[in-house]
């Protein structure tokens, strides 16, 4: 018989905390963000956690669910859990814990800077828009990458980071791939040399974690693997 | 106390072709020494080919042979993952990786016995 509660165990307090139990009413297309919610407003007011949104555009509420990372607004409870057992919610991984659900953001950011993963239009802006065909290798190639939306799970999920702090990650590297792609950009040998130092695309050992969890489907995998071909071009060339 | 899950398909794939590539690089100087009892003479090659129809050694080559075909397959898995952009299937790719080098083993053994 389906129960009509539902049981989690939340994580609480910063590295050296532990899971508190919360029981509260299973509700109809209820999602892991709702039911943190209604515990935070009905239970316990001090419970801390991230969200904006609610529509998964945001990217600032994901969590671990049951071990998986997730954006919890767009995860309902019906489809993670398992025949009614109890739900497991912690931090995200790799990221210092600030208090129970959220996490510092700030190395992860650090990293895009690092990569960089900003647009750089170069000492003297072009007279006139630039022409970018949509059917073009490099846009279609900035296409499937460009969805991102900064949400941590594939940083929280790569193995490399937990291994090495300075990798800079499959966000940033993801990011860094959109801008090798983009025509416009002045920046692209500085680039390449960041992203191809030690802590860069070459320690991605290809797991795929970040492609199996990104919500958005992205594959920040395949564009390492983009990031890595070019590089060695680069490299062959005599560039970086 | 927060554990990481390790239990994905692409972090296995990555151990399997670790620890299959450790096995083969301890092997490797073996297989040169006895390579090079040959230039000891003919009979101290036969002396040491002899040791192999030994039932452990038998077993021995068989894990070698299956380390060999997993090296090799993981290590193509991550040429097509890089080289032309595969992403699909991540689990049955890992697990017919496997499979392929298992049944290689199989045969070997069969073949051997």
């Amino acid at each position: 018989m389906q129960s009509d509660t539902l049981e989690l165990d939340i994580w609480r307090g910063d590295r050296d905390g532990q899971f508190q139990a919360f029981t509260l009413p299973l509700r109809e297309s209820q999602t892991i963000l709702d039911a943190v919610t209604e515990i935070q407003r009905t239970q316990d007011a001090s419970l801390a956690y991230r969200f904006a949104c609610r529509v998964g555009m945001c990217g600032s509420c994901a969590m671990i669910v049951d071990g998986i990372p997730r954006w919890t607004c767009r995860t309902r409870v019906v489809d993670v859990q398992r025949k009614g057992k109890r739900l497991k919610l912690e931090p995200l991984r790799n990221l210092p814990i600030v208090k129970d659900l959220a996490v510092e953001m700030r190395v992860f950011f650090d990293k895009w800077r690092d990569a960089k993963g900003y647009f750089e239009p170069g000492d003297t802006p072009p007279a006139d828009f630039a022409v970018v065909a949509p059917s073009s290798r490099e846009r279609r190639a900035a296409d499937v990458a460009i969805e991102c939306i900064n949400c941590g799970i594939c940083y929280s999920a790569c193995d490399v980071v937990s291994w090495d702090d300075e990798y800079l990650g499959p966000a940033a590297l993801n990011r860094s791939w959109t801008l090798v792609n983009d025509v416009r950009d002045q920046g692209q040998k500085s680039r390449l040399e960041a992203v191809a130092a030690d802590a860069g695309c070459h320690s991605c050992h290809s797991h795929m974690s970040c492609t199996e969890f990104c919500p958005k489907a992205l594959s920040p995998t395949q564009s390492i693997a983009g990031l890595k071909r070019e590089t060695m071009r680069a490299a062959l060339r005599g560039e970086v | 106390m927060i554990r990481p899950t390790h239990f994905k398909h692409g972090f296995i794939a990555a151990l399997l072709h670790r620890l299959s590539g450790i096995a083969l690089a301890i092997f490797l100087p073996l297989h040169f020494l006895a390579l090079g009892t040959a230039l000891r003479g003919a009979d101290r090659l036969d002396a040491f080919f002899n040791l192999t129809h030994n039932l452990w050694v038998r077993t021995a080559e068989w894990g070698l042979v299956t380390a060999l075909a997993l090296h090799l397959a993981l290590g193509l898995r991550v040429l097509v993952l890089e080289s032309a952009g595969w992403r699909e299937r991540t689990a049955s790719l890992v697990s017919g990786c496997v499979a392929g080098s298992l049944a290689i083993g199989i045969l070997f053994l069969l073949n051997a016995l």
